[in-house]
């Protein structure tokens, strides 16, 4: 596992608040501006995920499939990934920087070239939502062997027995969506989500962080009450399309919405 | 047919591989629900009563066994083998697909589920699932894309008149694939009273390995048939693959006939050089979609084709089932493919030889299956898979042929 994963949850476990995780998809509305907004949305978060865009985003909702077919129809590639993932890196040596997406990118560009490219570009960890326990010996070896964690998720559907299965092969912190549904969803009830926690850390040690859903600060502070880290996608991409052909109306807005949930959450 | 074999043959493993292939890359939410629908169908597969009301149902609903019919008039015009059709076409509902759904809307209703969702190309799978919804009074959505939707008019309709809601797929390419995308992700949302009846023997396990069981009722039949007619097995069998339900059912029960050639034809669309095509076996490269590593059109970092092309929106898929995929690593499966073209000839073909209007997915099979049987001799046999009935696709050789009802074909 990456050690500087733990030390952003440790520093943010010692100022006695949760970390903020945000999202944004890399090329979208195109690389340029892109990269802006994830420099932004860098300077505020604790550990930032930057979306793989791919053609067929199945556990996504409308906001982020939109966000993926702006990023691949402004020709972004998976180099594009990585250099805006490097120079978060370059100004942000101190926080998580995750990639997020789908299988069958790293697989057809190869695991081994995915996992060498995403570790010099300063990558901790890898998600991929379509990679469950079962098949993660897949790429299991060549993210250990590259320092990545391999971020696994977590549902409300997942039994006693998945939640151990995902604790054993998982590293750096364990996403639980907070629903049974897609991206961009209405968030889960509080109560249901702290009562699967509180089953998930029967069986791992790992940090938890909550997303899918959350949109508002107060959703994200009643969260981050007890939660280790609380994610929000969907709705900071929105900022991007609300605010279409403005690129300093969207990364102002994004940046204010971005200071609103660090505010609510605690974070100086 | 009296007794079907119920034996599970060549099984994946555990985890739905077959070799390298299939698997579960499922997104964590659907885990447990697919590992429901696995455990209640090996339970429903063990049980005698569920057999003895999925025969029945088959038997005396869907019509089977289908005939194995002798085309001796596209045989002399092929001038080779003799060519014989299994004729899926005269199921229920004008082709193959409701072998599965009858199984799976059984096993919906075993698990209490009171909804059913699928996904639909040409049209043919959704109007076989909203044919057994009805029948078993279950509410059903049917995603489609839009792209889809223009080019099945007719099956759009049937499914409404069935009581079916047909939901327009936007995103994407506005084909099949992106209106399975778009299924898994209301049922990622709904698995709790939804049951999703996949429609081909591709995406996550259980469904490669449960709907090529649910249709291997073709193939058995027309072993035992071909044995019964023309006295011996068949040299040569022949099914179009889109994903590859109605090919495993063909072809799975033959697998282990080692004098059989089994041969999957893909669709070529504009020519395997062009482009545009479906061939993901003979084109694509392994890769993950839909739940299972298989073979996939995509470019070198993983993007899904948008260019996959059939005149056949049952075949215009950029996947292909797992098995396959491994069948043709191991070299048990030989490849083929028709254009669009050829398969629009054999259409006529058929048409003309045998008064037997075929879909424009099985014209694919027809097409390779009529070259086949004429490079071969005439005491041997060539078995193809009609595997549905044309009707469908009236409008789109309509526009194909610039039909005018005052001139001439």
């Amino acid at each position: 596992m990456s050690n500087l994963l733990a030390s952003v949850f440790e520093r943010c476990a010692a100022e006695n608040r949760a970390a903020l995780v945000g999202y944004l998809t890399a090329g979208d509305p195109n690389i340029q501006t892109s990269e802006l907004l994830i420099l932004t949305l860098a300077e505020q978060v604790d550990i930032i995920e930057i979306g793989m865009p791919f053609s067929d985003p199945a556990a996504d909702g409308p906001v982020i499939q939109a966000a993926s077919e702006r990023a691949l129809q402004a020709g972004t590639k998976i180099h594009d990934v990585f250099t805006i993932a490097k120079k978060v890196r370059e100004v942000k040596p101190d926080i998580g920087i995750v990639l997020m997406g789908y299988a069958n990118v790293p697989y057809s560009i190869g695991f081994a070239s995915f996992a060498e490219q995403a570790k010099e570009s300063g990558v901790d960890g890898v998600l991929l939502v379509d990679v469950p326990a079962e098949e993660s010996d897949i790429c299991a070896a060549v993210f250990k062997q590259h320092d990545l964690s391999q971020i696994m998720l977590l549902a409300p559907t997942s039994t006693e027995q998945r939640i151990q299965l995902a604790a054993n092969v998982g590293s750096g912190f364990i996403y639980y969506v907070s629903l049974a549904g897609i991206t961009g969803a209405e968030m889960g009830a509080v109560q249901e989500i702290q009562d699967k926690l509180s089953l998930i850390r029967k069986y791992s040690k790992l940090p938890i962080c909550v997303g899918f859903g959350v949109k508002t600060p107060e959703q994200a502070k009643s969260v981050a009450a007890f939660a280790d880290g609380v994610v929000v996608g969907s709705h900071f991409v929105s900022h991007i399309t609300l605010n279409t052909g403005d690129n300093a109306a969207m990364n102002g807005c994004l940046s204010a919405s971005v200071k609103l949930m660090a505010d609510a959450m605690g974070k100086g | 047919m009296n007794k079907y074999d119920l034996e599970i043959k060549h099984a994946p493993d555990e985890g739905g591989h077959f070799g390298k292939f299939g698997g579960r890359f499922a997104a964590e939410t659907l885990m447990q629900p697919l590992k429901e629908i696995e455990d209640a169908f090996f339970a429903a597969w063990a049980d005698p009563e569920f057999h003895k009301e999925r025969l029945d149902l088959l038997k005396n609903y869907v019509g089977r066994a289908t005939p194995l019919y002798h085309a001796k008039q596209l045989t002399a015009e092929a001038g080779g083998a003799q060519i014989y059709l299994k004729r899926e076409d005269l199921n229920h509902t004008g082709a193959h697909k409701i072998n599965n759904t009858i199984g799976q809307a059984l096993l919906a209703r075993r698990m209490g589920k009171k909804k059913v969702i699928a996904e639909t190309g040409a049209g043919q799978h959704g109007v076989a699932t909203a044919t057994v919804a009805a029948m078993f009074n279950m509410q059903c959505d049917i995603y489609m894309g839009r792209e889809d939707i223009r080019r099945q008019a007719p099956n759009v309709f049937r499914m409404k008149l069935l009581g079916a809601n047909v939901v327009p797929v936007d995103c994407g390419t506005a084909t099949l694939k992106d209106a399975v995308n778009e299924a898994l992700r209301v049922w990622v949302a709904s698995c709790e009273d939804t049951y999703y009846i996949f429609g081909t023997a591709a995406g996550p396990h259980p469904f490669p390995l449960m709907v090529r069981q649910f249709h291997t009722v073709i193939g058995q039949e027309a072993r035992e048939q071909c044995l019964a007619q023309a006295g011996k097995l068949p040299d040569v069998a022949v099914a179009c693959v889109g994903g590859g339900s109605n090919a495993m059912g063909l072809l799975h029960p033959l697998q282990d006939d080692k004098s059989i050639r089994l041969v999957a034809v893909e669709a070529g669309g504009h020519g395997l050089d062009s482009g545009e095509h479906a061939a993901s076996l003979a084109k694509g490269q392994p890769g993950i979609i839909h739940g299972s590593l298989s073979y996939v059109l995509a470019d070198k970092e993983g993007q899904i084709s948008a260019n996959a092309h059939s005149i056949s929106a049952g075949l215009d898929y950029p996947g292909v089932g797992p098995e396959l995929a491994y069948m043709m690593d191991e070299g048990r499966l030989e490849l083929d493919s028709a254009t669009d073209d050829e398969a629009l000839q054999a259409f006529q073909t058929l048409t003309k030889t045998e008064g037997i209007i075929p879909a424009l997915e099985s014209s694919h099979a027809l097409a390779a299956g009529i070259r086949i049987a004429a490079g071969m001799d005439k005491e041997q046999v060539v078995l193809i898979n009609l595997s549905g009935r044309g009707d469908k696709d009236l409008n789109t050789v309509m526009d194909k042929f610039g039909f005018d009802v005052d001139g001439s074909l």
